[in-house]
């Protein structure tokens, strides 16, 4: 009698167990995604800066996701020599073509791929290195004026995030 | 027998009996009642102007960010328009200073006044709540709200009512120190409904009961699911727990 | 085991079984104990749905402790931010709102389950020897899962949190000579504030893992005695008897889900009937709400507190009616365990849970009138049930013969 009973029997059981694990699995999905960024923390992760005040040859730090973003209004000399550097001196090889939407501005981000510290170069007054860009005070990384590493530890150009041109003067970052 | 749980239910819910309160609030009919109802968008909408026209001079919503109306079918482009009409206070910049400037998605909505004590004074002593989680924060809610907005009537004889308050006969105690916020066509409705008071109090409370519990629509259809889910879960369960036992006794 | 071999006393505890599962077992006994004790476990056959809410109260803490530690992730402790922070769980936390819900209710749920389960320990005689301090175990916990519950009622910070913090913690001022002391030492400050959340938020979580150990002691002790049933009587032998897994735990796993529907039925549906609306106010010291009531499971105990004239009094009461309690196994005098068999006492214990749910609607009634008349002649009930009814019927009360399990289980057949 058992014979016929056993494999049905076996089977609800299989049934009932395989449920209750896709429940048990289901259930952990709100739970883990719980501890993604929240709305909130998503809807600061894009920011707009209206760059019209901002003058040729002059810098502005914005704070995106955390952390220092450095856009500069580059001036006509910075621009050339950016374009003219010959890729060959660069440690990190990258055309300046490649780093830029419009050629006067240049967006950055302001953390310095050795270690994590903010260079110095967004005031007038500030050392700006060798290369005219940026210089990192921790362990004298220069940047040059389209933010690539040029000498120094740091291995990697400055990262340029993501952003787009809303229209001439406004840009949204993220 | 859906009845009879929801009774047995609030018979648990002792609490409620503590409310005393012997005004008798009429049921209406709202748009995300049941298992299945979700908001009404478009009145939703309308509530929105309502409360920005008419509530908003008052009384703040502290919780809710422009980028919600996304929830209430707000484009992009619109919810940012609908912020940049408002100035809210940032700072310091640079120079030290506080700032005002034009409100953005990401922002909450911009508060009538600086703090409560402001509030306080601009309204004879009386602090108009914020209306973030009113519908919420009151027994009987949606239903309460949209019979408080229809309220106003004229006193009794026998009723004094000093000056600054005015009769209400659904609020407790009848004496409320708000006046009758809406009247026929206050508010100029872009889809063309008629503005009449029922048409305004049901939208503004449609609004501030989205405004209160905007996770209602995904709670339902999420609550559906898992219902289901665990009543298959039974039925299998009962069939083993039947075949387990068979030999038993 | 040889007495001068020490390595053969050790070869008695070697584990019998081999691979991985050996492996660990000779090194911490837990395959061996697990299936001594979860799935082998001789439990009497004769148990009703009644004994399944013991594993449902220890889902629902499972249940609670999963959601906590995933509120604690985005919940802040502070006056001024705590209510904001479980708003931003609400909205913008993704399903935030699904977990803060479910750690409301499961709460409700959890005194639910507890309720019946310290009903079936009176009605069937669990509590009586051998099991007393399986029931000693049980009320502690019970006892810490209310102050648990209390301590997380205050963290959202509503008005509700705050006032009942308030008028809770100046229970604690009734005690003479040191009240005031004892209050300021609790609170940190002089009324409910800052500091006072700050360790609320600490103890509610050191509480709640107390629960949990205490349930480990709860299961030991209960695992040495075994069971009781609806009998009363104690399994005679194998037989009567059925192996904790599969048979137990497919049952407990049919309640389970059954009352976890209700449980999603209320959470999904209505989430927050069994909350007061005024939590959803922000606290503020300035304006008291209109009527200051507990949350549902606190009425019973509420009604005691304010049926005594005098306020030591009322705290004595309160706390006094679950230590009382705590006695029952002393305190009744009959030889046998199950109301089944015991016809008056069953009247008693019957009486006493009609008697605890009209506490419960009392608490919930302002305490004036005829109210408090009824909260009176409930809390009197309270203690004559313990102190009076309970030596008094087991030595008056001719009790039937107790059936044993077979027995039992035929009678219910025909």
């Amino acid at each position: 009698m058992s014979e016929n009973k056993t494999p049905r029997r076996d089977f609800i059981k299989l049934a009932t167990m395989t449920l209750g694990g896709v429940g048990a699995a289901s259930l952990a999905i709100p739970f883990i995604t719980s501890m993604n960024p929240g709305k909130d923390t998503l809807a600061l992760a894009s920011t707009e800066i209206d760059l019209s005040p901002l003058k040729e040859g002059q810098s502005l730090t914005v704070i995106w996701r955390g952390k220092p973003v450095f856009i500069k209004h580059r001036t006509q000399k910075e621009i050339t020599e950016a374009k003219n550097t010959d890729l060959n001196d660069l440690i990190d090889i990258e055309d300046d073509a490649d780093r830029v939407q419009n050629d006067k501005w240049l967006v950055v981000l302001g953390v310095c791929t050795h270690l994590g510290c903010v260079p110095l170069g967004q005031k007038t007054s500030d050392i700006k290195g060798e290369y005219g860009g940026w210089f990192c005070p921790c362990h004298g990384s220069h940047y040059d004026t389209s933010g690539r590493i040029r000498k120094g530890p740091a291995p990697k150009n400055l990262p340029v995030p993501p952003y787009v041109f809303l229209n001439e003067s406004r840009i949204k970052i993220g | 027998m859906r009845g009879l749980f929801i009774l047995a239910l609030s018979l648990l819910s002792l609490n409620t009996f503590a409310a005393g309160s012997k005004i008798d609030i009429p049921k209406y009919d709202w748009s995300w009642k049941g298992f299945f109802g979700t908001y009404d968008r478009a009145s939703a909408q309308r509530g929105l102007k309502v409360y920005r026209e008419v509530c908003a001079g008052c009384h703040s919503m502290d919780l809710i960010a422009y980028r919600n109306l996304a929830d209430l079918g707000f484009s992009e482009a619109h919810i940012k328009a609908i912020a940049a009409e408002y100035l809210i206070p940032d700072g310091p910049n640079d120079e030290g200073e506080m700032f005002e400037r034009e409100a953005i998605p990401s922002d909450r909505f911009a508060n009538p006044y600086p703090n409560v004590q402001a509030a306080r004074a601009a309204n004879n002593g009386a602090y108009p709540p914020d209306l973030s989680l009113i519908v919420k924060a009151r027994p009987k809610g949606a239903d309460y709200l949209k019979a408080l907005l229809l309220g106003y009537v004229e006193a009794p004889a026998d009723k004094e009512v000093p000056e600054g308050q005015y009769y209400n006969k659904y609020m407790d105690g009848n004496l409320i120190a708000m006046p009758s916020p809406l009247s026929e066509g206050i508010v100029d409705y872009d889809d063309g409904t008629e503005a009449t008071m029922d048409q305004m109090a049901t939208d503004v409370t449609t609004f501030l009961a989205w405004a209160a519990e905007p996770s209602l629509e995904d709670r339902k259809r999420i609550g559906l699911k898992v219902i289901l889910f665990l009543f298959v879960l039974l039925v299998l369960a009962y069939i083993s727990k039947q075949q387990i036992w068979r030999d038993i006794k | 085991m040889s007495s001068n071999d020490p390595q053969g006393y050790k070869k008695t505890l070697n584990s019998p079984y081999t691979g991985f599962k050996g492996w660990i077992d000779s090194r911490l006994p837990l395959v061996r104990m697990m299936e001594a004790e979860y799935l082998k476990f001789p439990v009497p056959k004769s148990l009703n749905y009644f004994w399944s809410f013991g594993g449902i109260a220890m889902f629902c803490l499972i249940g609670l402790i999963l959601t906590g530690i995933f509120l604690g992730f985005h919940y802040k402790p502070s006056a001024d931010e705590a209510f904001d922070s479980v708003e931003r769980i609400m909205r913008d936390v993704n399903f935030g709102w699904l977990i803060r819900y479910l750690h409301a209710n499961l709460v409700s749920f959890f005194f639910i389950a507890t309720f019946i389960h310290i009903f079936r320990a009176l009605y069937f005689g669990s509590y009586k020897a051998p099991r007393e301090l399986v029931y000693l175990f049980g009320l502690t916990m019970f006892v810490l899962m209310m102050g648990t519950a209390f301590l997380g009622y205050t963290l959202p910070w509503g008005q509700m949190s705050y006032w009942g913090a308030t008028v809770i913690t100046n229970l604690f001022s009734a005690i003479p000579f040191v009240g005031d002391a004892i209050l300021k030492l609790l609170l940190g400050d002089f009324n409910v504030g800052d500091s006072t959340i700050n360790r609320f938020y600490v103890l509610h979580w050191l509480l709640a893992f107390a629960i949990v150990g205490l349930v480990v002691f709860h299961v030991i002790t209960l695992h040495m005695t075994g069971s009781n049933n609806p009998t009363g009587s104690e399994p005679q032998s194998w037989d009567e008897t059925v192996s904790f897994h599969p048979y137990v735990t497919i049952k407990d796993l049919n309640a389970t889900i059954f009352f976890f529907i209700i449980l999603a039925f209320v959470l999904f549906y209505y989430p927050n009937i069994l909350g007061h609306s005024d939590n959803y106010i922000r606290a503020n010291p300035m304006v008291t709400p209109a009527h200051i009531v507990p949350e549902w499971y606190f009425l019973p105990f509420y009604a005691i507190l304010r049926a005594i004239p005098d306020k030591l009094g009322g705290v004595l009461a309160m706390f006094g009616s679950i230590a009382a309690l705590g006695l029952l196994p002393w305190l009744d005098t009959s030889k046998v365990r199950s109301c089944l068999f015991r016809p008056v006492w069953r009247i008693c214990v019957l009486l006493f849970a009609i008697n605890f749910l009209v506490l419960m609607y009392m608490g919930g009634k302002p305490a004036e009138g005829i109210y408090v008349l009824i909260s009176r002649i409930g809390t009197a009930y309270w203690f004559l049930f313990i102190f009076v009814l309970a030596p008094l019927v087991g030595f008056l009360e001719t009790p039937r013969q107790p059936l044993s399990i077979t027995n039992y289980l035929q009678s219910k057949k025909a």
